[in-house]
Order: structure tokens, then sequence, then C-alpha cells
């Protein structure tokens, strides 16, 4: 790891994304540009988080990063040893013991305590961006408060499908002022990312935002009176460990139309298969 | 150059950069909690919480006012070697340092614009004491309530009513930090 500075980055650049991170910390749900760096990985595999991530890390942080909720996929495997050879940090698959934790879509199923940080990996930061593609126009909405472009678009959604079809990177308004992109977790996520007693440090890359929320701040889900929000899962419990509570994924498993649903939070479900519960499609 | 000015900065800058913006970050993200965060000797009347922040924080791009008995040579030579940050007036800086009664009033300072509230000065603010006691603060960060020992209300309070816009506070003394964004509401 001595060929690198500590976390890869050099110390101007973790100096500017630092400043991006009190100031969005001060400002929830605002969206802080950042002159963000060429990283040793493509746009898409997580550029923004892993320049968050390199800013906080500190030599005794554990890691842990997660794609889609499994610590075992090839952007979470890379990553990890990516921070393991720059950082010389430990790692972890355990949800528990991470200090820093990295994801990419999903919030972990095991609640977040006060000495964590989660970092989310954004690709599009922006949630009025497929309403209005231009970029002075959108910040001008947010300073002006005018969010009723998306309210038309969940309505839009009702009269079409008969309820609010976003069912993933559903727009949450902070602190009552500042509508903000969860990044695309399930809308099912979208409950615990108020009130969280982590920090929450959201990375993105090519679009050159930070933005944050400190612990214990307010995130309502919009919606209507009349169509409330609602988080939802696939309606079935987990084959392999029974859970009835946590996001599943589907799984195609055979050309006839077979499938099983399995959480998606790969740390949850083995350490539920551990402690003895058993699905279905258990072995 | 005094031996003073070149010494006094982090022994290893990428470790203990990273260890004082943890608690930077977590003043921050916690308003009314105090932190240890050390690693730099600055020269007086400067606390080693404040040059740590500063050393951590600023930059060639990031002009610093000082304050009041914080505009001495041995501050500025400090500052200008261990960071290489301009010197600024309190209406073009992005860091203010310096005792409360220096910095005031607040009025002088970047609050950012309503399309770009980030662009707001942050003020590390020398304290005689911190302690978690005195005015109640509520707001992101905060569970219930917290409290910390401000120089005064009145004018965080004006300060919250500008949010989005304001300016932050870090306050500093001796090896400890804590910290104000604009979003908490005091009383």
């Amino acid at each position: 790891m001595n060929a690198y500075n500590f976390a890869y980055l050099d110390e101007q650049t973790k100096r500017m994304i630092r400043r991006a991170i009190l100031k969005g910390l001060a400002i929830p749900g605002y969206q802080v540009p950042f002159a963000s760096r060429e990283m040793p990985m493509p746009y898409g595999w997580g550029t923004g988080g892993v320049q968050v991530s390199a800013a906080v890390l500190t030599p005794q942080d554990t890691l842990k990063v997660i794609d889609q909720g499994a610590d075992d996929t090839t952007n979470a495997v890379s990553i990890r040893t990516f921070f393991e050879r720059t950082a010389g940090v430990e790692t972890t698959t355990q949800t528990k013991s991470a200090t820093v934790i990295q994801t990419r879509h999903r919030i972990p199923e095991d609640p977040l305590t006060e000495g964590q940080i989660l970092v989310y990996q954004v690709p599009i930061p922006e949630p009025l961006r497929f309403l209005e593609p231009r970029e002075s126009e959108t910040r001008k909405m947010h300073s002006l408060e005018e969010y009723g472009l998306m309210h038309v678009k969940l309505y839009e959604d009702i009269s079409r499908h008969g309820h609010i079809a976003t069912s993933y990177a559903y727009p949450v308004k902070v602190e009552g002022r500042y509508v903000m992109d969860p990044s695309p977790i399930p809308k099912f996520d979208n409950p615990k990312l108020g009130d969280m007693a982590a920090i929450q440090l959201f990375g993105a890359g090519r679009e050159q935002r930070i933005y944050a929320l400190p612990p214990y701040t307010q995130v309502i889900s919009l919606d209507f009176e009349d169509h409330p929000f609602e988080a939802s899962k696939a309606d079935h419990p987990c084959g392999l460990c029974g859970a009835k509570d946590s996001y599943l994924d589907e799984v195609i498993i055979d050309d006839a139309g077979g499938r099983m649903f399995v959480c998606s939070d790969t740390n949850y479900c083995t350490a539920r298969q551990a402690a003895g519960h058993k699905g279905k499609d258990a072995a | 150059m005094q031996a003073e000015t070149l010494s006094g900065g982090f022994a290893t800058p990428a470790v203990e950069a990273a260890r004082a913006f943890r608690s930077v970050m977590e003043a921050m993200a916690r308003p009314g909690t105090i932190h240890d965060i050390r690693g730099a000797e600055p020269p007086a009347p400067l606390s080693p919480a404040a040059g740590a922040v500063l050393l951590t924080l600023c930059d060639a791009e990031t002009p610093i006012y000082l304050a009041g008995a914080a505009d001495c040579d041995a501050v500025r030579s400090w500052l200008a070697f261990h960071t290489g940050a301009p010197a600024a007036g309190p209406s073009h800086c992005m860091f203010a340092v310096g005792s409360w009664d220096a910095l005031s009033p607040l009025s002088d300072y970047p609050v950012g614009t309503s399309e770009y509230p980030d662009r707001s000065a942050t003020l590390v603010v020398e304290c005689p004491g911190l302690a978690s006691s005195g005015a109640a603060l509520k707001g992101p960060g905060i569970k219930e309530s917290a409290f910390l020992s401000l120089p005064e209300v009145q004018a965080f309070r004006k300060n919250r009513a500008l949010f989005p816009l304001g300016v932050d506070f870090i306050f500093t003394n001796s090896s400890r930090v804590a910290a104000l964004p604009r979003s908490t509401e005091v009383s």
C-alpha cells in the first residue's frame, strides 16, 4: 500500500471533498458541487461513493461494501479490495462491526448505529433531472422550492397505473426544504432514511455532486393524502432464511418459469441461516 | 523565517488529517457534541484544535480571514507555509478564525446564494471553554435536544433564519472541537 497516498486520493482532493461534505451536512439534502476526480474504475461503478469513502476513512475504520445488498458481487468485492490495498483498512461483511459502509442501492436490514457512516453511490443526484434536463432550471427550482412538477409526475403515475408506480429512487423531502434523490434504493428502504442514527453521505462521481443527511434528520417520502406512501416488497418470505421483514430479490432458477425469493441483504440472510432459520427453498 | 513557522504541522498529514476531519465531521453532523482533535501545534494565539481544523480543510483555494489577535505575523506565516491559503477580508473569505468578539458582526461574511447556498463562510470560533451545557439546540443531527456553551444566542438565531443560506460554525478550545451548522435552532 506504500505506493499510494493513504486512501488513494491526494490530500488536496480530500480537502476539497471534505469541505463539500461539511457544507452538505450543514444544508441537508442540498447537492454540493465538487470537482470529482477520475478514479481507477468506470463511471457507474461507484466513483462518487469511492471518493467520499476515501475522504472519510481513517486507518482505524472497518469497511463494508455492498452492491444491491450483497457483499460478494463484483462491484462490492473490487471496491473492498481497492481500499484494502490503498488504505490498509480492515474490511468486513458484517453490518454490525463496520464503521464505514459503502452501498450501491440498498440500506442494510440491521439498524445502523451512531458510530457508523453510510456512503451511497449515486448515479443521477438530481431528482428533477428526468422532468427538467437543464441544470440551470433545476437549480432555480430548488432555490425557489418549486417542486410542483414532481407532484405532477407522481400524479401521472396514479392516473396511469392507479397507484404511484415509482418503486426505486423514490423522491423524498428533507427537513421540509430540499427534495432529494435517495439514490436508486428500493422504496422499501425509504422509511429508514429519516431519523437514522448513522451519518448518511451521498456521492455522485460523474455528476460531481455530494449531499448528506445528518443523523436524526426528518426525511419524508412525497405522497398524496389519498395515496399515501407505501414501502412495498415482494409478498413472500425469503426462500433461504424465511425472513418476512427483509427486502427480497427475485431469482429465476430454471427455464420453466421457476423462481425463488431471497433476501437482497446477504449478511442479514446468512446470519439468520446460521441462527437456525430455514426457508422453504433451503438445502 | 522562524523555526516556529516551519514546525507544528501534521507529522503524518494523510492520517492525521483524516482523523481530524472525522472529529470535525462528527461535530458538524451532531451539533452539541464535543470531540478531541489533535496533531497540530500552531503558534499562539491559535489553539491546537483551530490549527488542526485549518490544516485539515484549508489550502490555496480557500481564502482565510484572520480576525483580531489571530491576525499576527506568527499565525500568518504559519498558515502560509502549511496551507498556502491566501489572506482575505471577511466579505471574501471561505474560512475565518478568531475569538467571537473579533469575528463579530456576522453580517460581513458570505452566506451563499439561493442557488449555491454552499458558497458561504465557515467560522472557526476560538472559545475560552467548551461544554455540553448552555444554549438548547434542536434540528438535524440532534435526537431530541442538545446543549452547547455558545458565546450568545441572538446571532445564531438570526443566522438560522437565513436557512438555507447562512454561515456555519466550528468551535475550538485547546484540543477539542464542536460545531453548529446553519440548520440548528438555538434557544
